[in-house]
């Protein structure tokens, strides 16, 4: 977090006071309690589903607790094949989760497609929703998309949150 | 020949067409307007008893006459016995006769040999897409002469034109 210790060590040797910024604050408050949203489309969700299993636990990176509605969530890990028929309901799921939202392609479907070179499987999910993260994987282990994750929360820590950015991702998608 | 087919041909000398029996696989094929009829005889006939249908599916053979070949699995539950039913259509009249009225289980199965093959199934009582959207437009999907990549559908997302900006 960038920490200052400052202030007299008290009885303990430990400082009572530190100082930081309220952005970095923010930051840290935030990649601490990612709330996911189940959104498993295919076989990558049995391994999102075994990475919040008490085998691997999710939940010692803040981000176990998974809701059923958007409203409630800030993070949607995008699990599995996603068929162009699917595509205007992740996006309208999108929508509707409130900022800041992040999301994760998980698994090479997502990503890229995977060899679903077909009429009907859409070619990565990014042609629609903005993508923060992708994990590679057919499907990726828990740890790969704990990895993901990990990446995830370095990328919120660098976030601006107090300075309006232009926001790049969602011109290039036209919205 | 499997008795079972040797049976068909009995009953039907007509619309018989031709019998296979392949590592206890039996298909019997008929003639396009028998198909209801032997299907009837395979469902009602105490030795047939065929309770239960497995499938409806559709095979594509570009080079053929007859285009099309519709397949039904049928299974009989108490005698366990299965049989395969063919029948082929031509392109140019590509309809053949629903089993909806026989076994209710069709009804989907139709549905999607119609999305993905196009062909139309007569008395079907809601014959409409089942995989594709209803107002999809490019054609039928699995025909062997359908782009293996769609014509534009799996990129064009309208709906983001829609989104608030």
């Amino acid at each position: 977090m960038g920490l200052i210790q400052l202030g007299r060590p008290d009885k303990d040797g430990s400082p009572d006071v530190i100082t930081t910024t309220v952005e970095k604050a923010v930051n840290w408050a935030r990649k601490g309690s990612l709330w996911p949203m189940t959104f498993g489309l295919a076989c990558c969700a049995i391994e999102m589903i075994a990475a919040v299993s008490s085998r691997y636990d999710m939940d010692r990176y803040g981000a176990g607790v998974f809701r059923a509605s958007p409203r409630q969530s800030d993070l949607m890990i995008v699990a599995g094949t996603v068929c162009r028929r699917m595509a205007p309901v992740i996006r309208k799921i999108y929508d509707q989760m409130p900022e800041p939202k992040y999301v994760i392609a998980m698994g090479s479907c997502a990503t890229s497609g995977n060899i679903y070179d077909s009429y009907s499987v859409v070619q990565g999910v990014d042609r629609f929703v903005p993508v923060d993260i992708y994990v590679p994987g057919c499907p990726p282990t828990p740890e790969a998309l704990f990895d993901g994750i990990l990446k995830l929360q370095e990328r919120i820590m660098q976030k601006r949150v107090f300075v309006k950015q232009p926001d790049q991702v969602k011109a290039s998608l036209k919205v | 020949m499997h008795q079972l087919a040797q049976r068909v041909q009995n009953t039907f000398p007509v619309g018989f067409v031709s019998s296979n029996e392949w590592r206890g696989d039996i298909s019997v094929t008929v003639t396009r307007e028998k198909v209801h009829e032997v299907a009837q005889f395979l469902h009602d006939d105490p030795g047939m008893d065929f309770d239960y249908i497995v499938h409806v599916s559709s095979v594509d053979w570009p080079d053929d006459e007859e285009r099309f070949e519709v397949v039904w699995e049928f299974y009989a539950i108490r005698k366990r016995q299965r049989i395969r039913l063919k029948t082929r259509v031509p392109e140019s009249d590509c309809i053949v006769d629903s089993l909806t009225d026989i076994w209710k289980g069709a009804d989907f199965m139709e549905r999607e040999v119609y999305d993905m093959m196009g062909i139309r199934f007569r008395n079907h009582p809601d014959l409409r897409r089942i995989l594709m959207p209803d107002d999809y437009t490019e054609g039928y999907p699995l025909r062997k002469d359908f782009p293996l990549r769609g014509k534009g559908w799996r990129d064009t997302f309208d709906f983001l034109d829609e989104v608030p900006r």
